[in-house]
C-alpha cells in the first residue's frame, strides 16, 4: 500500500482554492459553503482514520517492521491533519469580521494562523516548539516575512519583474501589501529560536537547530515544511515599493504593484541602492543585486564580436546581423591579429643571396671550391655541353652546410591541414578538393 | 645620318596598335623590342601586363616597363612581402595574380592595397592557405575591387570575409569555391552588401539553406556555382520565392540533396537562364526534365555521373527547345532507345559527350549522325559497343566536327578516312584504339592541317611512317601525346621536329627513342613547356644538354627510368623555368647530382622522389628548399617492367 501516491492533496488544494475566492466574493458568510466545508473535513477525517486504522492492522500482521517506514507513515498521518487543523482555521477565519475590511491587514491574522498550524503540527509531538508559536506572533514583522519568504526560499534566480499579472488585475482585486526598507534589506529572515541566529533559508535554519537537541534530529523536524501549506486559502497579493514617488509605489497615479517579495528585494536594490557589487574584471559594470553580478561575470570579456562603430556583440550573428542593417558599419577583427610590420633586411633577399653563394665543399682536393654557379655558367661558352661535366666528381660532394640557412617559418603547421585534408576527404568528392590543395 | 628612317613616320598609337595585335606571343613582342633602342623603349612603354619568372628582378622589370598595370605571379612559387612593398610603391598596379606564390602575408598586401587602393580592381590570391583574416580586411581598403579570387583560402572566416563584404562594394566576381572557414552569416553579408555581383562561386562551403534567399535576390547575378553545397537541399530551395532573374549559368553538381523540387523552384521564372549543370546529383526523373523545359533560352545541359531513365531522356527530346551543348558523360542507363528520340529532337545540337556510356551501339549513332549534323564536338570515349561502320557514318554526315575523341572505341583507319574530309578537325583523341594504323594517320595527316591536338596513347600499331605524315600535314600542331606506342624511333622525333608550335609532347614508353632523336625536337620544337620522356630508357645527358640550351620556357617535365645522370639533371636545371620534376628510378643519379640540381634550380615548385633519396638529403636542406616554394612528394613505387598495349589492356578489361 503507497501512501504518497494519493491524490488527496491536489484535489483538496483546488477545491479550497475555489472555496476560497467563493468566501472574498461575498461580504456575509455563506452557508452553503460552510455546509460543504464541514462535510469535506469530515470526510477528510474519515479518510486518515481509516489510514490510521489500516497502519494498526500492518503492526499486527507484520512484527519486523522497519523503522524507517513507520516514520514514513506518522510524517504522512501528521502532514494529513495539519492540512485538516488549516482547513478547520481557515473555514472559521472566513468568518471573522476583520478579514474583509481591510485587506492589508486581514493578511496578517491569516499568516499568523498558518504559521501556527505549521507549528501545531511539531507540537502533536515536541511540545517546546509552542514557544515558537509565541515568539513568531510577538516578531509579528519578521514573521511576516519569514513566512512569505519561505514560500519562495528556493528560488535561487532573481525573477523577471515583466512577468507580472498585475497589469491584468484590476486595482481592487488584490491586496497590497508594503514592507519597510528595512525588511527588505534585512539579511537576514528566519532566527533561531533559542540562539537568535539569523539565516537567510529556512533550511539552514533547520539544519542549525539539529545542534540545539535531538528533538530538531527526527525526520519529521527536519522536513521541509509541507508543501500543504499552499493550500491556504489564496488571495491574490501584490506588492508596493517603500520607495515614495517610484512607479512601484502605491501611491503612484499609474501603480504597478510587484508580483512577489523577490520582485520586491530585487526592484528596491536595483532601483533605490547603491550599486555596491562591481565586476572584477572589467572594473567598470555595477551591480546593486549580487545575481546580477553572477549573470554579466558570466559573459563579460566575451563580446569579442566588434564592430567598426565601437559596439560589442557576444553573439557573431548578432554582430554580421547588425552589420547588413547599417551602412559603413564593418566587423573588427581582434587587434592582435593585425599587428606586425614587414622586416627589415627582407629575408626573400638573404635566402637568395646565401643560396646563390653557398659553396660545396668537395672533399678531394682537384675539384674542391667549385662554386655551382660558375660550373652552370660555362655551359653557354662550350660547343659541346655535354663534355664539360664530365671531370664532376659527384660523388666527392658533401653538402653538410645547411644548418645555417634561413627557413621561413609557415603559418600554418602540418598538423591543422592534415587535419583539412581529412575534413575534406569526407566531402563528397574529396578527390576533386585533394587536388585542389 | 641621313638615312631614310621609314618608322619614325609612324606615330607611336600606331605602334601601339601593331604592338597590340603581336601580343598574344611573348617571342614575337622580344623579337621587336631588340630591333632599335626606339623600339625597346616604345615596347616598354607598351607593355601593360607582366608574367616574370622569379621575383629577384622584379626591381630592374619594374624600371623597365613603368606603365605596367598587370602582374602575374603565377611562376613564382616564391613571392615575400619584400617585392610586394616594391612594387606596390613603384607601379598604379590594377591586377594581381599571387594564386602560385606563397611566403606572403598580410603585411604585404596591405602595402600593395593601401598604395594602390583606388586602381586595383583584380586580385587573385588563391590557394592563400597561409592567409587569414587580416588579409580579407586589409583587401577591403581596396574600394574599386571588381573581380576577387579566393579559392581555397581555408582560413578566412566569415569575420574577413565580412569586411571584403562592406569595403569592397564594387564587386562583380566573387570566388570562394573550398573556403571551408566560411558560413551562411558571411556569404549572406556577401550578398546584401555586394549587390553590383555577377559571379559568384560558392562552391564546397558548408553554407547551409539560410544564405539562399539573399544569394538569389542579387540583381545582376548571371553565373552561380553551388557546387558540393552538400547543406542545400529541396526544403531551403523551396524557400525561395523567386530566383535570381538574371541567371544564365546555375551550377549545382555534387548537390545530393537537391531533387526536382528545389531545382524547379531555384529555376521559376528564370527566363535567362542559359546553361544548368547538375552532374552527380539526384538521379534525373522526368520531373526534373519537366522544371528544365520552362526555361525558354535554355541551350547547355550538363548531366554527368547522373542516374538517367530512357523515359527520361525521352522527355528532354520532347522539349520544344533545341539544346546547343549536352553533355551526359559517366551517366548511368543512357540506353540507345532513349538516346536516339533524344538527339532526333535536338537537330541544332553542336556539343556532345557520351563518354562512358558504354551500353550505347551503332543505333545511336546513326540517329546522332543523321540528326545533328552540325556538331562541332563529340565525345565518345569508352563507347566500346559502337560497331566500325558507325564512324565511317559520322564522318560522312558530319562536316564541321573541330573535335573529336575516341579513345578506347573501334574506329579503323576506314573511319579516320571518313572523318579527316572535314578539314575543321582540331582536336583528334585516339588513343586506345587498337584497330588504327599508319593509313588512318596518313589520312589524318593529308587532310587536317588545323590540326591542333592529336592522342595516340598505346597505339601499337602506328609507326614512323604515319607520324611523318602528320608532321608534314599539320603544321599547327601544339599538343602530341605518343605514350607506349612502342615502335616510334627517332625518325618520328625527327619529323615532329619541324613543328615548331608543340608545346606538350608525351612519348612515356617508347623504348626505340634515343638522345638523337629528342635533340632534334629539342632544337625544333622551342616552345615546348611539357616533356614526359618516362621510360624512354636511351635517352642520356647529351639529349638533356641540348634540351637545356634550347627548350628555355620548359615547366615540367618526367624523366623516370631515363638513362640520365647528374651531369644531364644539372644541365636541365639550368632552365630558369623549369617547375615540376619528376624523377623515379633514376639509376645515374646520385644524391649529391640531386642536391645540387635543385639548389641550382630556383623556379622549382614540385619535385616528385623516389624516396629512397630521402634518408640521403639532410633536412635542414629539404626545409631550405622548401623555404624558396618548392614541395617534395615522396614515391616508393616498386620498379615497374614496361606491358605491351594489348596485353595491358587485357588488364584494364579485367580490373573493371
Amino acid at each position: 500500500m503507497d501512501f504518497e501516491d494519493t491524490p488527496l492533496g491536489h484535489q483538496k488544494c483546488d477545491k479550497e482554492m475555489d472555496e476560497d475566492a467563493a468566501a472574498r466574493k461575498l461580504p456575509d458568510w455563506d452557508p452553503q459553503a460552510m455546509l460543504w466545508n464541514l462535510s469535506f473535513l469530515e470526510h477528510k477525517i474519515h479518510q486518515l482514520r481509516s489510514m490510521v486504522h489500516l497502519i494498526v492492522q500492518q503492526q499486527d500482521c507484520v512484527s519486523h517492521r522497519s523503522n524507517g517506514l513507520l516514520a514514513q507513515q506518522q510524517q504522512l498521518v501528521s502532514a494529513d491533519l495539519t492540512s485538516i487543523i488549516v482547513q478547520l482555521i481557515s473555514t472559521a477565519g472566513s468568518l471573522l469580521p476583520s478579514s474583509k475590511t481591510s485587506p492589508s491587514t486581514a493578511n496578517v491574522p491569516r499568516s499568523v494562523h498558518v504559521s501556527e498550524a505549521v507549528e501545531q503540527n511539531n507540537v502533536i509531538e515536541h511540545l517546546e516548539i509552542g514557544q515558537a508559536v509565541n515568539y513568531v506572533l510577538e516578531q509579528n514583522d519578521i514573521g511576516k516575512s519569514n513566512l512569505t519568504a519561505a514560500a519562495v526560499e528556493e528560488h535561487e534566480f532573481k525573477e523577471e519583474e515583466d512577468v507580472e499579472e498585475g497589469h491584468d488585475l484590476h486595482p481592487g482585486s488584490y491586496e497590497v501589501l508594503q514592507l519597510e526598507k528595512e525588511e527588505i534589506l534585512a539579511q537576514h529572515t528566519h532566527f533561531c529560536l533559542i540562539c537568535a541566529k539569523g539565516f537567510k533559508r529556512d533550511a539552514n535554519l533547520r539544519m542549525h537547530m539539529r545542534g540545539h537537541g535531538n528533538q530538531y534530529k527526527t525526520p519529521a523536524a527536519l522536513a521541509k515544511p509541507a508543501k500543504d501549506l499552499s493550500t491556504e486559502p489564496v488571495v491574490l497579493r501584490r506588492y508596493s515599493c517603500p520607495f515614495v514617488g517610484c512607479k512601484r509605489n502605491k501611491e503612484h497615479k499609474k501603480f504597478l504593484p510587484l508580483k512577489t517579495i523577490l520582485c520586491v528585494k530585487n526592484h528596491y536594490k536595483r532601483t533605490h541602492c547603491e550599486k555596491s557589487y562591481i565586476c572584477s574584471r572589467c572594473n567598470n559594470k555595477r551591480f546593486s543585486v549580487s545575481a546580477d553580478l553572477k549573470t554579466h561575470e558570466k559573459h563579460c570579456g566575451r563580446d569579442n564580436w566588434l564592430c567598426s562603430c565601437g559596439s560589442t556583440f557576444s553573439r557573431k550573428d548578432k554582430l554580421f546581423g547588425h552589420v547588413a542593417l547599417f551602412q559603413g558599419h564593418t566587423p573588427v577583427l581582434p587587434s592582435d591579429e593585425t599587428k606586425g610590420s614587414v622586416s627589415d633586411g627582407g629575408e626573400s633577399h638573404e635566402l637568395t643571396t646565401r643560396a646563390g653563394s653557398t659553396r660545396f665543399n668537395f672533399s678531394s682536393g682537384a675539384s674542391s671550391g667549385i662554386d655551382i654557379q660558375n660550373v652552370l655558367g660555362s655551359r653557354n661558352g662550350e660547343d659541346d655541353p655535354s663534355s664539360s661535366y664530365s671531370q664532376m666528381d659527384f660523388e666527392a660532394c658533401n653538402f653538410y652546410g645547411f644548418p645555417e640557412l634561413p627557413r621561413i617559418p609557415s603559418e600554418v603547421s602540418e598538423g591543422s591541414l592534415s587535419f583539412l585534408l581529412s575534413e575534406s576527404s569526407s566531402v563528397r568528392n574529396g578527390g576533386s578538393l585533394d587536388d585542389a590543395l | 645620318m641621313g638615312r631614310f628612317k621609314p618608322f619614325e613616320f609612324l606615330s607611336d598609337e600606331i605602334i601601339f596598335t601593331i604592338l597590340d595585335s603581336l601580343s598574344s606571343s611573348p617571342l614575337d613582342l622580344k623579337s621587336f623590342s631588340l630591333v632599335c633602342k626606339s623600339f625597346h623603349s616604345l615596347e616598354s612603354k607598351h607593355r601593360k601586363t607582366l608574367k616574370p619568372y622569379s621575383t629577384e628582378l622584379v626591381n630592374k622589370i619594374l624600371n623597365r616597363y613603368p606603365f605596367v598595370s598587370s602582374l602575374d605571379f603565377s611562376l613564382c612559387p616564391r613571392v615575400a612581402d619584400k617585392t610586394l612593398c616594391l612594387i606596390s610603391s613603384s607601379i598604379g598596379l590594377k591586377s594581381i595574380n599571387l594564386s602560385r606564390s606563397k611566403f606572403f602575408t598580410h603585411l604585404g598586401v596591405s602595402s600593395l592595397v593601401s598604395n594602390n587602393c583606388l586602381t586595383l580592381t583584380e586580385i587573385d590570391l588563391s590557394n592563400g592557405i597561409s592567409l587569414n583574416d587580416s588579409t580579407a580586411s586589409v583587401i577591403s581598403e581596396a574600394k574599386n575591387l571588381e573581380k576577387l579570387w579566393l579559392s581555397r583560402c581555408v582560413f578566412i572566416s566569415d569575420m574577413g570575409i565580412g569586411c571584403i563584404a562592406v569595403g569592397c562594394k564594387k564587386l562583380k566576381l566573387l570566388d570562394l569555391k573550398g573556403c571551408f572557414s566560411l558560413s551562411d552569416l558571411g556569404v549572406g553579408l556577401v550578398a546584401v552588401k555586394c549587390k553590383q555581383l555577377q559571379i559568384l562561386d560558392l562552391s564546397y562551403i558548408p553554407i547551409t539553406n539560410k544564405c539562399l534567399p539573399e544569394i538569389f535576390q542579387l540583381p545582376y547575378l548571371k553565373s552561380l556555382a553551388l557546387v558540393g553545397c552538400c547543406f542545400i537541399d529541396d526544403e531551403g530551395l523551396a524557400n525561395i520565392r523567386q530566383g535570381s532573374l538574371s541567371l544564365e549559368t546555375l551550377n549545382m553538381s555534387y548537390c545530393p540533396n537537391v531533387s526536382h523540387v528545389g531545382l524547379s523552384a531555384v529555376t521559376n521564372g528564370v527566363v535567362s537562364l542559359r546553361q544548368l549543370i547538375i552532374a552527380y546529383g539526384s538521379p534525373v526523373t522526368v520531373s526534373l526534365t519537366d522544371c528544365m523545359q520552362r526555361l525558354p533560352m535554355l541551350q547547355s545541359v550538363k548531366l554527368d555521373g547522373c542516374q538517367l531513365t530512357s523515359s527520361a531522356l525521352k522527355a528532354i527530346g520532347d522539349w520544344c527547345i533545341s539544346l546547343r551543348d549536352l553533355s551526359l558523360s559517366k551517366c548511368v542507363g543512357v540506353m540507345d532507345d532513349g538516346l536516339s528520340l533524344l538527339v532526333a529532337k535536338h537537330k541544332q545540337l553542336k556539343k556532345l559527350d557520351i563518354s562512358c556510356c558504354r551500353e550505347i551501339t551503332r543505333l545511336s549513332m546513326d540517329s546522332i549522325t543523321n540528326s545533328c549534323t552540325s556538331l562541332t564536338s563529340l565525345r565518345m570515349e569508352s563507347c566500346s559497343l559502337v560497331s566500325r561502320e558507325a564512324f565511317i557514318s559520322i564522318g560522312k554526315k558530319c562536316h564541321f566536327l573541330e573535335e573529336l575523341d575516341f579513345t578506347d572505341t573501334e574506329v579503323d583507319d576506314e573511319g579516320l578516312k571518313s572523318i579527316s574530309r572535314g578539314s575543321r578537325l582540331s582536336v583528334l583523341r585516339i588513343g586506345i584504339c587498337l584497330n588504327i594504323t599508319d593509313e588512318g594517320l596518313i589520312h589524318v595527316g593529308t587532310h587536317c592541317p588545323k590540326l591542333i591536338e592529336l592522342d595516340l596513347y598505346r597505339s601499337p600499331s602506328i609507326t614512323d611512317l604515319g607520324i611523318a605524315a602528320i608532321a608534314s600535314g599539320c603544321p599547327n600542331l601544339e599538343i602530341i601525346n605518343l605514350a607506349y606506342s612502342t615502335d616510334i624511333t627517332d625518325n618520328s622525333l625527327l619529323s615532329l621536329s619541324k613543328c615548331t608550335k608543340i608545346n606538350t609532347l608525351e612519348m612515356r614508353g617508347c623504348p626505340n627513342i634515343s638522345s638523337t632523336g629528342f635533340s632534334a625536337i629539342a632544337q625544333g620544337c622551342k616552345r615546348l613547356t611539357k616533356l614526359d620522356i618516362k621510360s624512354c630508357f636511351n635517352i642520356n645527358d647529351s639529349g638533356m644538354a641540348l634540351l637545356a640550351h634550347f627548350s628555355q620556357s620548359l615547366k615540367q617535365i618526367n624523366l623516370s627510368y631515363c638513362s640520365v645522370t647528374d651531369v644531364g639533371l644539372l644541365a636541365l636545371a639550368s632552365i630558369s623555368c623549369l617547375q615540376v620534376v619528376t624523377i623515379l628510378h633514376v639509376d645515374g643519379l646520385t644524391a649529391n647530382g640531386l642536391i645540387a640540381a635543385l639548389v641550382s634550380c630556383r623556379g622549382l615548385r614540385k619535385v616528385k622522389l623516389h624516396t629512397s633519396f630521402k634518408s640521403s638529403l639532410s633536412q635542414p636542406f629539404i626545409e631550405h628548399i622548401e623555404s624558396r616554394g618548392c614541395s617534395f612528394q615522396w614515391r616508393d613505387k616498386p620498379f615497374q617492367a614496361a606491358v605491351d598495349a594489348r596485353s595491358w589492356k587485357q588488364q584494364l578489361e579485367a580490373t573493371l
